[in-house]
């Protein structure tokens, strides 16, 4: 049996059920919630890359770089209010976190 | 079954248990070092699928620049993770219960669709022959010329992300003696010093 598109799109649904699952069980610690969305990234990422291996069209290589792009920008944007956060308040628990009462 | 269908049996399986590592290791050090597997097995991947660019991309950007990033984050916060990890068992089945459905959806997603008719004709960018032009150059092709505006725009969105980083993080201390330029340049040579003709034996 050779290797086709739904296997690779397989491993991908897989990474993303991970990630959301990685979401709602570390709900306090906002670092490993900021990995959980790397990891939904990069599975969107595998689809990305085997469609366009399968099909056979370079698009879907060329919006990975521009998700790679957003989510190393989100990462960098996250990492930084992390740490502002963490000097004004001593630690990470965002759970009850109502400073802005939004 | 050949090499290529062992090495993609072999790296899905270590993308996903290094997934499940991340999301449930007892330190975050640890779950960035999982992070790392999971992309490095990712990277793999993508070559198996001919994507030699993106998955060097994959290297350099996420685990020498993502990575290293949150590893530095995690080391410097000097935060206690085993009293934030104490509820997670409270959290445990209603993200079992979410993983299960939203899984479910997808295989049912997965399992019944198939590719239109005239699929081929109506392709967007078609891979040129890996044997004429390789990967590298075909997206280079692609992105410098018909995706112009869009890898201009994600400059910008990086660009803003610095600036929003440095602006976030940067902070001046009380404490610390500062330099003040705008003092130095506006000082007065003529009125720096002040010369005083003490007579002797009468003093100021």
């Amino acid at each position: 049996m050779t290797i086709g598109l739904e296997h690779y799109l397989t491993v991908a649904a897989a990474l993303f059920v991970i990630g959301i699952f990685g979401l709602f069980l570390n709900r306090k610690n906002v670092i490993i919630i900021l990995m959980s969305i790397e990891l939904i990234l990069l599975s969107v990422n595998i689809n990305l890359v085997a469609f366009s291996h399968y099909l056979g069209d370079l698009t879907g290589q060329i919006f990975t770089l521009f998700i790679l792009t957003v989510a190393a920008a989100e990462a960098a944007i996250g990492l930084a209010i992390l740490v502002c956060f963490f000097r004004n308040h001593g630690d990470i628990a965002v759970e009850d976190v109502s400073n802005m009462k939004g | 079954m050949n090499v290529a269908d062992i090495t993609f049996y072999v790296y899905s399986i270590t993308i996903i248990v290094a997934g499940l590592l991340t999301v449930t290791s007892r330190s975050p050090v640890h779950s960035v070092l999982w992070l790392i597997l999971c992309f490095i097995s990712a990277a793999t991947m993508f070559i198996l699928l001919g994507a030699e660019f993106v998955a060097m991309l994959l290297v350099i950007v996420y685990i020498g620049a993502v990575a290293v990033l949150f590893l530095f984050v995690v080391m410097m916060l000097d935060v206690d993770f085993a009293q934030l990890r104490a509820e997670m068992s409270k959290y445990l089945p209603i993200a079992l219960l979410i993983g299960v459905v939203l899984l479910m959806q997808l295989v049912l997603a997965y399992g019944t669709w198939t590719y239109s008719e005239g699929m081929e004709a109506r392709l967007v960018n078609p891979t040129p022959a890996p044997d004429e032009i390789h990967n590298t150059q075909a997206i280079g092709a692609l992105l410098y010329d018909r995706y112009m505006l869009p890898f201009q725009l994600s400059g910008l969105v990086l660009l803003v992300a610095m600036i929003g980083a440095i602006v976030l993080t940067l902070r001046h201390r009380a404490d610390v003696k500062r330099q003040n330029v705008l003092a130095q340049m506006y000082r007065d040579p003529a009125k720096a010093m002040e010369l005083k003709d003490v007579k002797p034996g009468q003093g100021l």
